[in-house]
C-alpha cells in the first residue's frame, strides 16, 4: 500500500517556485532514492515530507501530502507528532554535544518518557538496530562528538529510530563520510527496509542503483521521471533521466 | 626560465610574511605588558602594608578606621559589601540578560531586533556616572517608600548593578547562542521537538560555556563599578547590617578616601586594590577551570 502520497504538490520560496506540481506514491518497507542535480529540489521535496520547510521563511505550498491516507498539511494534524514518525537524517552527522547516551535518550525524553530502565532498553535497542551498539557500548558515557564520522551518523540514525518512527528521511546521509563507513550505512539502510519506509536523496547514483527499490530524478523543481531503479537505469523514459544518468550534465 | 624571478619574488613575500607576524606579535605582547604592569604597580604599593598591618588584620578585620589613633584598617566590611552587591547584581541580572539574549536570538523578529539590538548596544556605552545618577533619582525614592530610611542600600546597588552588567551579559550570551550550529536545533525539530523545547533542552546547554563567561564578566564589571555604586549604596564602612542598610565597597572606599589620603592610610587604599586585583584574579581562574570541565 502507499505509506506517502504527495498530490499535485507545489512550493515557493518567495517568489522562487521550487517543486513544480509532484506527484509520487512511496510504497510502504521500500527504498525511494531521490536523484538529481544540485538545485533540483529533491532536498527540498525531502523536507517537506516532515514539514521541515515551514522552518524557512516565506516558504509556501499547494497541494497536500498525504501519509497513511492523512493530509499532513491540512488542519489540526501535529507537526511535533508527524515529525516523531518521521524521523530524518541529516547530511552532515549532527550528533548533539552531549553523551552517546543522552544523544540516544534525547527523542525520547522530549515525547515524556522519564523511567531510566525504559530509556537503557530504548537506547539499545536503537544502537543494535543502528549496528553501532557493539562499537559504542562500554563508552555510553563518552561525548558523541568523539567517535568518528561513520559512527557519529550510525548514531544519528539510532538517534532518529529511537522515538519508533515508521519513515526515515535522509539526506545524502553518506555524502561526508568515507567509503567504508559509507559501505555500512548502505548495508545498514538495506537492513532498516526490513521495518522502515525509506526516502533518500543521493548525489550517488551507483548508490541509488545498489540500494533503491524505486528512483525518482528530478530537475528544476519537476520531478522528470519515477518508476523502478532497475528500469531506471537500465532503460530510463525521459532523454533527460538518460543524459543525467549516463554523466552528460550534472 | 622564470625560476629566478620567482625566487626574488618568494624573499619579497616571506620578508613581508615575518614583518607581519611581528607586527601582530608586538600587539598581542602589548595587552599582556599591560596587565604585568598593573599587577607590579599595584602589589608593589600595596603589599608592603600588608605585610606590616598583617594580612589578617587587613582582610578580616572589621574595623575601618583611618582617624583614629592607633588607626585600624579592617576591610572586611568593604569585601563583604563587594560580595553582597555584586550577588544581588547577578541574582536579579542573569536571568534577565540570559532570556533576554535567548529571545534577541531565537524569538524576535526582525523589526524588533533592529530595534531593541541598538538599544542594548547604547547601554553598554552610557557612562556608569549617568547610571548612578539615574538610581539616585528614580530607583533611592522608591525603595525610600517601600522600605524607609535614606533608600541608599544593598537593594538599591544590587538593582542598580543588575542593571548594568545586562548589556555584558546580553551581548555575549547572545553571540553564544547564536554560534550554536543551526544543525543541533534542526535535529532536534526533527525528532518533534517544539521551538521552546529545541532551544531549552538543547541550544542553550550547548551555549553554556559562552553563557557562563558573560556571566564571569559581568560579575568582573559589577565587583569592578565604582562610580555608580558610590552615589546609591550608602557607603558606610562598617559591617553589612540588612538588605535594607547602606554599605561600602573596595572601590568606592578607595575613591571616597584617595583624594585625601596620607602615609599609611593612602598604603592601606592601595592595599585594598590589592584585594580587589585578587578577587577578579580568582574570578577569571574559577572561569577558565570551569570552561575546561565543560568544554565537551
Amino acid at each position: 500500500m502507499d505509506k506517502i502520497f504527495i498530490k499535485n504538490f507545489n512550493l515557493y520560496y518567495d517568489n522562487f517556485h521550487a517543486l513544480k506540481n509532484i506527484n509520487m506514491n512511496i510504497k510502504e518497507k521500500e527504498i525511494t532514492a531521490l536523484i538529481g542535480p544540485s538545485g533540483c529540489g529533491k532536498s527540498t521535496l525531502l523536507k517537506s515530507l516532515n514539514r521541515m520547510n515551514d522552518l524557512v521563511e516565506g516558504c509556501r505550498i499547494e497541494g497536500d501530502i498525504f501519509i497513511d491516507d492523512k493530509s499532513i498539511y491540512g488542519n489540526g494534524y501535529d507537526v511535533t507528532l508527524l515529525r516523531k514518525r518521521i524521523g530524518m537524517v541529516f547530511q552532515k552527522p549532527n550528533p548533539f554535544p552531549m553523551s552517546i547516551y543522552d544523544n540516544i535518550a534525547y527523542g525520547p525524553r522530549i515525547h515524556g518518557i522519564k523511567n531510566k530502565q525504559k530509556l537503557d532498553q530504548i537506547v539499545e535497542r536503537s544502537l543494535r538496530a543502528a549496528a553501532i551498539w557493539d562499537e559504542v557500548k562500554d563508552d555510553l558515557k563518552k561525548s558523541a562528538l568523539r567517535i568518528s564520522g561513520g559512527q557519529q551518523q550510525r548514531l544519528c540514525i539510532a538517534r532518529a529510530l529511537a522515538v519508533e518512527p515508521d519513515v526515515l528521511l535522509m539526506d545524502e546521509p553518506t555524502s561526508a563520510l568515507d567509503p567504508i563507513s559509507t559501505a555500512k550505512i548502505e548495508e545498514l539502510v538495506q537492513e532498516l527496509k526490513k521495518d522502515y519506509t525509506i526516502v533518500m536523496v543521493t548525489h550517488n547514483m551507483q548508490q541509488a542503483a545498489r540500494i533503491s527499490d524505486k528512483t525518482g530524478f528530478m530537475l528544476n523543481g519537476e520531478l522528470i521521471e519515477f518508476g523502478k531503479t532497475v528500469d531506471m537505469f537500465t532503460v530510463p523514459k525521459d532523454k533527460r533521466t538518460e543524459d543525467y544518468i549516463t554523466g552528460r550534465f550534472g | 626560465m622564470t625560476i629566478i624571478g620567482n625566487e626574488g619574488e618568494l624573499v619579497k613575500s616571506k620578508f613581508i610574511e615575518s614583518f607581519m607576524k611581528n607586527i601582530f606579535l608586538i600587539s598581542a605582547t602589548m595587552s599582556i605588558v599591560a596587565i604585568v604592569l598593573i599587577c607590579i604597580f599595584i602589589f608593589a604599593g600595596g603589599l608592603p602594608f600588608i605585610e606590616e598591618y598583617g594580612l589578617l588584620n587587613f582582610i578580616l578585620g572589621t574595623e575601618w578606621k583611618p582617624s583614629d589613633t592607633p588607626a585600624s584598617y579592617g576591610i572586611l566590611p568593604m569585601i563583604l559589601g563587594s560580595l553582597i552587591l555584586t550577588l544581588g547584581a547577578i541574582i536579579l541580572g542573569v536571568p534577565v540578560g540570559v532570556l533576554t539574549a535567548t529571545y534577541l536570538a531565537k524569538f524576535s523578529n526582525k523589526k524588533l531586533y533592529k530595534f531593541l539590538k541598538p538599544c542594548i548596544n547604547l547601554m553598554a556605552g552610557i557612562p556608569s556616572i549617568v547610571y548612578g545618577f539615574f538610581a539616585l533619582t528614580a530607583i533611592v525614592p522608591i525603595i525610600r517608600a517601600l522600605v524607609g530610611g535614606t533608600g541608599m542600600n544593598i537593594i538599591t546597588g544590587s538593582i542598580l548593578l543588575g542593571i548594568m552588567i545586562l548589556p555584558t551579559i546580553i551581548s555575549l550570551s547572545e553571540a553564544a547562542i547564536r554560534a550554536v550550529p543551526n544543525s543541533y536545533y534542526e535535529g532536534s525539530i526533527a525528532l518533534g521537538a517544539s521551538h521552546e523545547r529545541a532551544i531549552l533542552s538543547l541550544v542553550l546547554p550547548a551555549a553554556r560555556s559562552g553563557i557562563l563567561s558573560s556571566i564571569i564578566l559581568g560579575i568582573g564589571r559589577a565587583i569592578g563599578e565604582t562610580m555608580a555604586v558610590v552615589l546609591v549604596a550608602g557607603n558606610q564602612a562598617r559591617m553589612p547590617a540588612g538588605l535594607t542598610k547602606g554599605v561600602r565597597t573596595m572601590t568606592t572606599n578607595i575613591v571616597i578616601e584617595m583624594a585625601y589620603a596620607a602615609d599609611a592610610h593612602r598604603e592601606a587604599l592601595i592595599a585594598t586594590a590589592v584585594i580587589l586585583l585578587v578577587f577578579i584574579l580568582i574570578i577569571n581562574g574559577t572561569f577558565l577551570i570551569l570552561k575546561r570541565r565543560s568544554g565537551i
